[in-house]
Formats: structure tokens, sequence, C-alpha cells
């Protein structure tokens, strides 16, 4: 494993308390006891890795809590990370038929930490599976032990992938360039919902399952590649989005630029702990208000969050955006950054405009430039893909900068490499990424088994 | 001028007990003391059997232990509890006081003392003397004290509960109630045997035979008495269908019928009035007080009250056993009474368990085709839930992270707050009327039973066996 490590720091646990408090045991069979317990649940559908959401409840409720565990990890071994980072609302809960009832859905999210929690804590790995999918060691008409599988990128869909087919008795490799796996649940993630630490942790449980992590890799040249298919049967990429978009407008090189996942990075892992002053956020996607949230607590005395359209046009979820105002975050509606200069006072001017919006487009409003002197300039509208890596892949095929693959096997155009997680759809959530992490790992161990039979 | 609230008075029950209303606490412990009794009935309780009173016991630590279910306490409750253990004196000394402080309240004497005539007639006499209304003989306490040739060791045996109910009555001057065990094959022999011996009333059920669980990490059954157990009393909401049961079987039966006060789970006032629909005069409350204090009483009678206002019953009377009839043997029943179920589409939440129920617990009559479209015919021809299942499992989900991926297609969704996939339809041809979906969905209202009139007579399977003509139940009370 790594060497590298994140200091514990008791002002950052203090200042990025939880959000969400896990249940006691009680207060977690009493909800696990309101489950309906649904036939053909619509929360597991709702579910992009099909959790048997029911199935790991009623085992909470009859305190069954190892059998919990597995049930979740069965379907998302990355269950402890999902259960913090999820926006249950849009999945799990939002598809709970109790609020048709007018009854508050089933705190699912909460649950399911409870049931991981407690298989941490016991210190146990997840049963292996054999090639029917059922517990018990591989074996079986084929050999699965002689698959080896390179996963580049050490975030959830890599993740995902190399411990279904570790659980399945192949050999799995995660190539990591960076000094810490877990990719943006270690290093992206707001620390309220999910902490470094606990993404380190459950990162330990996969290696503990016999998966091997290299880090300081950079896949960057023809040569890496070749000798990664000298290596490796298949080569999985889970490599995410490349670097944040830049604003493009005059004077973003200036000192106080520093773009929003380079500042949660930063936070998580004790390299940023006071923010100091003004700070303005640019753009209203998810990434948008963790940053902006973060400042708040980091101590930013006014945090704006400045975007070019309205309020109803804004990327991030609901219930994000509720959260940044009570974090005290201030909205600037239909504004737009035009340039950015340091005064003589080492603060930052940023000068903006108001446009209007006229169907898609926005036009500039006529004398309502309004300059802004902050101390942070922070960018967050979207990353753009590592189309640099992908140009080097054979055959791999990438449009609008997403490697093409296709979505029930993530299998590329080119037979030896696979593809999941945000490289292939843009960018969404961690449980997309350990859906289709999990996939392409089935669809690598049909291959393998194919060409073992042929 | 708003209408009179009615009468829930009893009068002459068992020929000479009266109370304020039916509510009467059970012998137990909410009827240790008189000072417990009293504030009882201040609280708004009518009457009260005093804690069974005879030769002191000592009690072990622990007594009780109760069944929870889905996070609900005390389903079910057990004890190891014997008789009072204070002395007879004691105990008479109270009674008097109470009997004097609340003259129009009912307290009843519940009595155990040893198989022997003189020993009854001496805590006859001694108990009428302090001022009981009435006298409950405890023929039925199921622990320890049968061990002793006391309790339900003499109501298991109609000839002894004959026997020691008639040396009680050639002394009592006051009601006579026996309360029978339901530990006994029919808990009619026992009735009968009471009411041949004099009996003017009996009480029923008493606690039934039970071992409520057992500890998986000691493997001690509870409650736990230094590591042993013992097999103790049952009651609680989880035994009010058996004391139902056994209720109409005693209330049914013209040599066992009696004045009788209904026990057996009763904790607010709609088990009463079914008891009393039962042909109940007055009913029992322990295990509800031990939960949640005699304060319950309050909505008991207010509860009754309202329900009999809206009934236009003016008095326990009006309604006192009109369902013991509605109950009879199931070869009356009559075999061309056709119901099926329908599912309001409105209420519909989606849950799906009358679609499981049916078919992995009734007959697969219960579809989710709406979308699909039905399928009529053989059930095989239906996919199995297991496939149904797998299906979904199968299916592609993703986060909806824009907006428009999280907007809802009303083409897909359909016309009912639950998307249609999720509604499920009943196939009526296959339908048997068996009311488990309704007894499954977890909406009010959801599923109802409804009558579908096929336009055959009645017949019975007594009729079509004998060849005689069905017996029409009565329609009306």
């Amino acid at each position: 494993m790594s060497t590298a490590t994140i200091p514990d720091d008791p002002q950052l646990r203090e200042r990025f308390t939880e959000i969400k408090p896990p249940l006691t045991a009680q207060a977690a069979v009493i909800e696990a006891d309101r489950c309906l317990n649904c036939f053909d649940a619509p929360c597991t559908a709702a579910c992009p890795t099909h959790i048997d959401v029911p199935g790991f409840i009623k085992r909470i409720a009859t305190g069954n809590l190892r059998g919990s565990a597995v049930r979740i990890l069965d379907a998302n071994i990355l269950g402890a990370s999902c259960a913090r980072v999820c926006p249950v609302d849009v999945l799990c809960e939002g598809a709970c038929v109790m609020h048709r009832q007018n009854r508050k859905p089933i705190q699912i999210a909460l649950l399911q930490r409870h049931a991981m929690d407690a298989f941490d804590a016991s210190g146990e790995l997840p049963p292996l599976l054999n090639s029917m999918g059922a517990p018990g060691p591989a074996s079986g008409i084929w050999d699965s032990t002689k698959l080896r599988v390179a996963c580049i990128g050490a975030g959830p869909a890599s993740l995902a992938c190399a411990a279904e087919l570790r659980r399945r008795g192949a050999r799995a490799t995660v190539l990591e360039r960076r000094a810490l796996p877990g990719g943006l649940n270690t290093y992206g993630v707001a620390e309220y919902k999910l902490r470094a630490a606990e993404s380190l942790r459950e990162v330990e449980m996969i290696r503990r399952m016999g998966v091997e992590f290299r880090f300081g890799i950079e896949v960057d040249s023809a040569s890496a590649l070749s000798q990664l298919e000298s290596e490796f049967d298949f080569v999985f990429l889970g490599v995410g989005l490349g670097a944040m978009q830049r604003l493009g407008i005059p004077g973003e090189e200036s000192a106080g630029v520093m773009n929003a996942l380079e500042l949660i990075a930063s936070y998580k892992t004790g390299h940023l702990r006071e923010i100091r002053g003004t700070v303005v956020v640019v753009g209203a996607g998810n990434t948008a208000i963790d940053a902006a949230n973060a400042a708040r607590r980091l101590g930013a005395d006014t945090v704006y969050l400045l975007y070019r359209r309205s309020e109803s046009d804004i990327g991030a979820f609901n219930f994000e955006y509720e959260h940044a105002k009570q974090e005290g975050v201030q909205f600037l509606w239909r504004r737009q950054p035009l340039a950015v200069r340091p005064d003589a006072h080492g603060r930052l001017l940023l000068e903006t405009i108001q446009v209007r919006q006229v169907d898609r487009a926005l036009l500039p409003i006529p004398d309502s430039h309004y300059t802004i002197a902050c101390d942070l300039l922070v960018p967050a509208i979207g990353q753009s893909p590592l189309a640099q890596l992908l140009e080097q892949l054979r055959g791999v095929k990438v449009r609008d900068g997403r490697i093409e693959a296709d979505a029930l096997t993530g299998r590329t155009a080119n037979p030896r490499y696979f593809a999941a997680g945000d490289c292939v759809n843009g960018g969404r959530e961690v449980v997309d990424a350990v859906a289709g992490g999990k996939r392409a790992a089935l669809a690598m161990l049909n291959a393998a088994e194919v060409a073992a039979h042929a | 001028m708003p209408e009179p609230m009615p009468d829930l008075r009893v009068r002459n029950f068992a020929g000479a007990i009266s109370s304020p209303n039916p509510f009467w606490l059970a012998s137990a412990p909410p009827t240790n003391t008189g000072e417990m009794i009293a504030r009882a009935f201040d609280a708004g309780w009518g009457g009260a059997v005093w804690k069974t009173i005879g030769e002191p016991i000592t009690n072990v630590s622990s007594r009780y232990s109760s069944i929870d279910w889905m996070g609900d306490r005390m389903m079910g409750f057990n004890n190891i509890e014997l008789i009072s253990d204070r002395t007879v004196d004691e105990n008479l000394r109270e009674m008097a006081e109470v009997k004097k402080r609340y003259p129009h309240n009912a307290v009843i004497a519940s009595l155990m003392v040893a198989s022997n005539r003189e020993a009854w007639h001496e805590i006859v006499t001694r108990a009428e003397d302090a001022g009981a209304d009435g006298l409950e003989l405890n023929f039925g306490c199921p622990h320890g004290m049968s061990e002793r040739g006391m309790g339900s060791a003499v109501g298991q045996v109609p000839e002894y509960t004959e026997l020691i109910t008639s040396w009680v009555k050639e002394k009592a001057r006051t009601p006579v109630l026996v309360k029978l065990t339901p530990n006994i094959s029919d808990i009619r022999s026992v009735a009968r045997a009471a009411k041949r011996g004099g009996a003017d009333g009996l009480s029923a059920i008493n606690t039934i035979n039970s071992i409520t669980g057992i500890d998986l990490d000691t493997f001690v059954p509870r409650p736990n008495v230094d590591g042993k157990s013992s097999h103790g009393g049952y009651c609680g909401p989880a035994v009010k269908p058996i004391a139902l049961n056994m209720v109409q079987q005693i209330m049914a039966d013209s040599e066992a019928a009696l004045p009788l006060s209904g026990i057996g789970g009763i904790a607010d006032w709609r088990d009463a009035a079914e008891f009393i629909l039962l042909g109940c005069g007055t009913v029992q409350v322990c295990t509800a007080v031990m939960h949640y204090g005699y304060r319950i009483v309050e909505d008991m009678v207010e509860g009754l009250e309202n329900w009999m206002r809206s009934k236009g019953f003016n008095s326990l009377d009006d309604f006192r056993g009109l369902s013991v009839q509605r109950v009879t043997e199931w070869k009356h029943l009559n075999l061309n009474y056709k119901i099926v179920a329908r599912i309001d589409e409105q209420k519909c939440i989606g849950c799906d368990l009358c679609h499981i129920a049916c078919w992995d617990g009734a007959h697969q009559c219960i579809h989710l085709d709406r979308v699909s479209g039905p399928v009529d015919g053989h059930i095989e021809q239906h996919a199995i839930p297991a496939a149904k299942e797998a299906e979904s499992r199968a299916s592609l989900a993703f986060t909806p992270v824009t907006r428009r991926e999280r907007a809802v297609d009303p083409a897909e969704h359909g016309p009912y707050p639950t998307p249609l996939a999720r509604i499920p339809r009943v196939d009526e041809t296959e339908c048997v009327g068996c009311n488990l979906c309704a007894c499954v969905c977890p909406v009010d209202g959801c599923i109802t039973m409804v009558r579908v009139d096929k336009g055959v007579a009645p017949e019975t399977w007594d009729g079509r066996t004998k060849g005689a003509q069905c017996v029409t139940q009565p329609q009306n009370h």
C-alpha cells in the first residue's frame, strides 16, 4: 500500500463535522423495521449497482449485521463510501414508496452505513465468489486465477472492477499516478460527507482482498502501454476526468486563483487549513457547492457563488443548493466574469458583468460592470477529459472527450481495453462508477472464459 | 340539545355486582395493594379484582419477559409471578378501606387456597366480611401454584372445579365467578363444571402456558432466574384472538354460558367492544396497564361511549352478545358467497407486496402486467416473480444528474400517483377471495374485497352433503 498518509487534523474534523451522523444501534433497528420490504423494490431498481436494499435492511432488523453488509458488498464493494456520498434523494430514497403514503422515506443511506460500519469494525473481508456468483473459493469449469488485469486509476471505477475480479479469483493490479488511492473519494468529496481517512480505510479492505496497488505510475507513453499489454491480459480504464476547465479570462494565472478540485484536495490532505476574507466560486454544479461550503468552513467571511445563468438552471442537486444556503453562501445570478487582476494589496479584483438570457444565449447588459474584490477565485465549471492519454490508446475510440464503451460490458473498440466511470459517462456519481467497473470485470471474466474454451 | 351519552354502567352482573363502567382491572400486579386500587379508581376504572389472596408466597426475580414485534414492545407478555406475597389480613384490611372509600366501584376478591372445604369456607367468609362485592376463584394460574395442587391444577380437572365451586357456594353470599384456564383442550368442559357447581359467573381467560424465548447468547429461556427459567403465563395483545374464541365457545354453549368477565389482550375500547359483542358483561385488563399505567382507561371509556353513540346503543345490553351467533361451524358457511380483490389505483403506492403474497402464499392471480398487457388464462403464462426481479436487477440504472434526466416521463408514468408498471392487477377469474392481499397491503382502503354476485342460491357443506336446504344466516342482529 502507499506509504503516504493523511494527518489527523482535529481542526479539520471540528470544522467539517459530519452532516449525517450515524444511527445508534436501536435507531437503526427501528428504522429498519419501518421498511415495507417491497417486492422488486423501486429503491433497488433505482440504485445503479442494484443493491438489494430491503434485503440488507431486513437483515439489520433481525440482527444479522454481517449478512446485511455482505448483501451490500455483493452488489457494491464501495458500500461504505456510497452510503455517505450518494445523492440518495434522486436515487434509492427518492424512489421509496413511502413518499406516496405521505411518510418519510426509509433512511437507506444511514442504514447502509450502519451495516458497513459494523462490518468494518469486525475486520472481516467480503467472501470470495465462485464462477457461478455464489460464495466460495473460485473453482469450476475454468481457472479464473490465470486472468491478469491492470486497472488504471485508483478511483471508484477501478476499485470496483479490481475487487470484483479478485472476488472471482482473477488477479487485479491498480495503477495510480497520485500518492493515495481512492480517486475523488479521497481527494474530491466534501469532508463533512466522507472523510479521506474513511475512503482510505475502504481501499485498505480491497487491498486485503488481494488487489495489488502500484503508486506513482503515470501511463503516458507508447512504451508504457506496451509494457502493460505484455504483463496483463486486459487493461481497464478508470481514469476519470482530467483537469478542471479554465475560465478563459485574462489574469487567470494570477496567484489566488485555485480551481475547485484543487481547493478540495488541498484541504482534505491537510495542505490548506485556513481561508480568510472573500472567496468567489464560479459555477453552480455540485463541485462548486462543495468548494463554496468548504471555503466557508475553512474561515472565509464571505463566499459568493457566481453563475452566468439563473437559479433554475443550476446543475447542483436541490439538496446541495439548500445546504449551501444554510452554510451562508451568497449567490450572484446571471453574472459573468470578464477579467481578474491583482491589486496593490495582494487581493484580486474580479471584473464582472450582468447578463440576460435570451433563449439559451447570454447577452451582456450595458453599463452593468461590477468589480468584486476577493482573496480567492475558484473556477468550478466542469472537468475536461484526459484526452492526451486516450489518444495514445490503440484503437480506443473517444468522442467529445469521453471514451466510447458499451454500457453493459464496458468494452471499448479495442477488445483488450475496457472502461467505465467518469471517463466514459462524462462525470456522474461514485455509485455509477462502481456499477460500471463491476460490469466491466464480469465482461472481462466472460471474455477470458470464452477465450479459454476457444 | 346534544344527545345524551350512552350509559356504560354495569348493573347486577352475575346477580349482584355493579360498577360505573365495564372496565375492571384483572387480578394481577396492578391490583396488588389498596393504595394501587384507590389510584386506579381515581383514574376511572370501574372495578378491580384484587391480586389473588391466599397463604403468602415467596416470589423469584426476575418474573417477566415479553415478545416485541417490529420495534413495538410487549406484543406478548409472560410472567412467573405467583399470587399475593402479602398476608390475608393485610389484603383484607386494605380491601375494607377501599370499599369504604369507593362504595360504587366493584371490588372482587380473587381467592386461592388449598383444596379443602374448610380452607375455602374460611377465606370466603373473611373476604365477604371485608366487603368484597364478589369472589373470583383462581382456578387458572398456570405456573408455580399448580405445582402445589392449586390454580390450573384445579381448573384443568372439571370434577375438582365443580367440587370446589360447590364448597364456595355453600358459604358465599356474594356472586361467585370462576376464572378459567385456557390450558385445556376444551374450555367448555370446565365452564360446564363450574356452572354445575353453582357458579354465578365466569372469568376467561387466564394466561396461557408459555416460554417466550431463549437468550441466544446464554441459551437460557426468559425470564432468567439464576440460569434457569420456568414456563410462565402468556398474555397481552398476542392472546386476544385465542381469548375471543374461548369466550365465544363458552357463550354459545347453553350448558356453560354464564355472565362472563372477558379477559385476554384487551388494551383499548375496540378490544373491549369485541368481547362484549361476544357476550361479556365486563372486561378485565392487566398487561396494557402494566405497560402504560391506569390512565389508559380514560380513552377506553370515552372511545366506547363514542362508538356506542355512533351506533345508537344506549347501554351495554344493547349490543352485548350480538356477535355470538355470527360464529358458526364451518359446515354452515355459504359456499356460494364469492368476493374478489379490487385495487384502488389512486391509493396504491407500488410496494407490490400483494403480488408476491398472492404468488407465494395464495393463488397466483395478482399480476404486474399493466404495461406489458394482461395475459389471462393459465398462470404459467406469466413471468414468475423471481424472473421479474432478475429482469430489473439486470437493467441499467444511472444517477440522473441533469434536470432533464430527473424529469418524469408522463407517458411512461401513467395516470396514477404510482407508475403504472408497479400497480398490480387482479385476475378476477382466478381470485379465490381469500383476503391475503388486503391483509398485507400497507395502505388503508387500497385493496377491498368486493362481492361478485353469481346469482347462485346459498349452499353449505352441511346442506350439500346432507342434501338439505341451506340454513340462511341472520343478516341483522
